[in-house]
């Protein structure tokens, strides 16, 4: 039987019980050390180009997230599996006017076969990274990460680069064969903590009104436990306790935010349980976190920002429903996803739900979307493709009547503060 | 059915016959990985990193066990663990809430890493049914790819799985990054991308773990690579 915890998702700064870090306690420096080494003559560094926003991270500092000119480090089971994911952050990057890059030059970060397989090693995982951000360095543009595995295995690279001069060389000497530079980027960007640098920017244009909406929030264990110190904490959310991405762009969009006991368990992804040992995954997902939000919480939607927490929270309901006592699904979205739907994207041709196995219409419609009418529109789409081999749908198609103002780049420069 | 370990025949998880030299073997090999320093700083016996542990809930797994059993240098528990335990964690690294900082999902990849080095035989159990995946990876730098989402393969997703593969390629045009109108990989990745991918896997070794897993993967990978590779200056031999 799960405890329902009494944190209120809203703690206001200065509230007895704060927390302040000893500056002999703070952390190490991945940055400052990645830009000492820059000035010893071992790699490039590339700069946060501006404009940027500046948001708070666990251990007290301030990291720097850029908003626009970013190379998109796409997601493979985004990609693959949940398009719509991936779709709406172009999506919002275009109607808020911020310009970006979305390259072919471009591998997965190969982390599910490392966490899954272990058919790879330390030298290859940080050579496919480094690999990525010299492709990025290339462009002028700046890594901007869907994934948060890849944004965690990347941290995990940068921490293993600086603190290891024999990995780096080997490393080095890699990117030599390969005729590109070693580069690092200045901070490690996950497109989640982009999402919550703009909230507000996207708040402003929402066209939904969604106070009615109860959402649950799943915070993805490799955006935060994995090299914890620059993930986003904020103190006006959770009293700074938890990570505040996602919450945050709920609460801005205006969403109830409901608090679970089992919040800090994993969704049950477990990389190779996910494929080859799916009976874990499923119980798990069910068992551990969708009905302790349904008994808890009773959302209308979780919403959560992984390629792998989707899937599974999303796929693993289904087969749940054959048994007795288990009642209706949960709708699984990404907060990209939420957020686009939120300024009017248009459910099918972007937010692609029809990917999605946990039945979304409910929340639709409670949001006051036409799902039945936007799935006509699309099933014409679909019909005008068929008859024409050659087309696929533009992001003007995608826009339909739902065309919003553009945003300029310095009008969400201090977005995240 | 006999090891690929030199001078050992397990039949089984843990067989009798593997000499403690061997077994040492394998532990040194463990702890002398460059992030073994980092996973590794002793032991409370807390018990946190079980109680946040998705696979303890599940599995006879258990993180603390593996962080004990390494710090202790329990060379006969270490080899048990990598011949079984190691394949229930689930890689989320809520145990990376130690209060010691220690790593144990951390030390759990080093430990698999060697057991598929060393071709242990538990390790080709753990992953069968995963070559077409590991060929996915490292063939086109994609992993989970549209066309694998086949109802056969997904019966417990439900009718999205279905719906998925009947549509596959105009549901795939209909929507609008350019990138990803592709089916057989999650975007379109540029040849000259896919070369330095195949030379990182040859350049780093990972190749020979392969060959050392799975003999008909590792002759399928190479057919695959072999012709960009040469193209490229850099032949496989």
């Amino acid at each position: 039987m799960a405890i329902p915890i009494d944190l209120p998702v809203v703690q206001p700064r200065g509230k007895k019980g704060g927390f302040a870090r000893r500056q002999e306690d703070a952390p190490e420096s991945l940055r400052e050390k990645t830009l000492e080494l820059e000035a010893k003559g071992e790699w490039i560094v590339q700069r946060v180009p501006e404009p940027a926003a500046e948001v708070s991270t666990r251990s007290g500092g301030v990291k720097r997230v850029p908003l626009q000119h970013t190379w998109h480090h796409k997601s493979c089971g985004q990609c693959g599996h949940i398009p719509g994911y991936s779709t709406a952050i172009f999506w919002l990057h275009r109607k808020l006017g911020l310009e970006y890059h979305d390259p072919r030059d471009q591998t997965s970060c190969t982390a599910w076969n490392y966490y899954a397989s272990a058919t790879s090693n330390q030298a290859a995982q940080a050579a496919v990274a480094m690999r990525n951000f010299a492709a990025a360095y290339e462009t002028g543009y700046y890594p901007q990460i869907h994934c948060a595995t890849s944004y965690g295995h990347y941290k995990e690279v940068r921490a293993e680069m600086v603190h290891h001069k024999a990995l780096r060389d080997q490393v080095r000497e890699i990117m030599k064969k390969l005729g590109k530079p070693l580069v690092m980027p200045e901070e490690i960007v996950h497109y989640s903590e982009w999402v919550y640098a703009v909230r507000h920017e996207i708040a402003k244009r929402k066209v939904l009104d969604l106070s009615g909406i109860t959402v649950t929030v799943h915070p993805a264990c490799h955006y935060y436990k994995l090299v914890q110190e620059d993930a986003i904490y904020d103190p006006d959310v959770y009293g700074g306790q938890r990570t505040a991405v996602v919450t945050a762009v709920a609460q801005a969009l205006g969403a109830t935010v409901g608090d679970y006991s089992t919040w800090f368990d994993c969704c049950g992804f477990g990389f190779r349980h996910i494929l080859v040992q799916r009976d874990f995954s499923r119980s798990f997902a069910v068992q551990r976190k969708i009905e302790a939000m349904r008994d808890e919480v009773n959302p209308d939607v979780t919403l959560t920002h992984d390629t792998g927490c989707v899937t599974t929270l999303d796929k693993s309901q289904f087969a749940a429903q054959a048994h007795e006592g288990v009642k209706a699904a949960i709708p699984v979205l990404s907060e990209a996803q939420f957020a686009a739907l939120a300024m009017g994207a248009h459910p099918y041709r972007v937010c692609q739900l029809h990917w999605h196995a946990a039945d979304y219409r409910p929340l639709l419609e409670k949001m006051g979307i036409d799902w039945q009418e936007r799935w006509r529109e699309f099933e014409d789409d679909v019909a005008r493709l068929k008859a024409n081999p050659g087309a696929f749908m533009t992001w003007e198609d995608a826009d339909g009547d739902w065309a919003a103002p553009l945003a300029h780049p310095e009008h969400v420069k201090h977005g995240g503060r | 059915m006999t090891s690929r370990i030199e001078g050992s025949t397990i039949g089984r998880r843990g067989g009798p016959t593997t000499s403690y030299e061997e077994k040492e073997r394998l532990f040194e090999e463990v702890r002398a990985d460059l992030r073994f320093g980092d996973y590794l700083y002793g032991c409370y016996e807390c018990g946190i990193c079980v109680a946040v542990c998705p696979s303890a809930r599940f599995y006879d797994f258990n993180p603390r066990r593996i962080a004990q059993a390494v710090a202790r240098e329990d060379v006969e528990l270490v080899w048990e663990q990598m011949n079984g335990e190691v394949w229930e964690c689930s890689q989320c690294f809520s145990c990376l809430r130690c209060p010691r900082k220690n790593n144990p999902g951390g030390i759990v990849t080093i430990m698999r890493e060697v057991a598929v080095k060393n071709g242990l035989r538990s390790a080709q159990q753990a992953l069968e049914g995963y070559s077409r995946i590991i060929y996915k990876i490292m063939s086109t730098g994609t992993q989970v790819s549209p066309d694998m989402i086949r109802p056969e393969a997904f019966p417990d997703w439900g009718p999205t799985a279905k719906q998925t593969a009947d549509n596959l390629e105009v549901w795939r045009r209909a929507m609008p990054p350019e990138t990803m109108h592709t089916t057989a990989t999650s975007w379109d990745v540029d040849d000259k991308t896919l070369t330095e991918l195949y030379l990182i896997w040859h350049l780093t070794g990972v190749l020979d773990m392969i060959k050392t897993l799975d003999e008909s993967l590792h002759m399928i990978l190479v057919d695959v690579m072999e012709e960009k590779l040469e193209e490229a200056g850099y032949p496989l031999s």
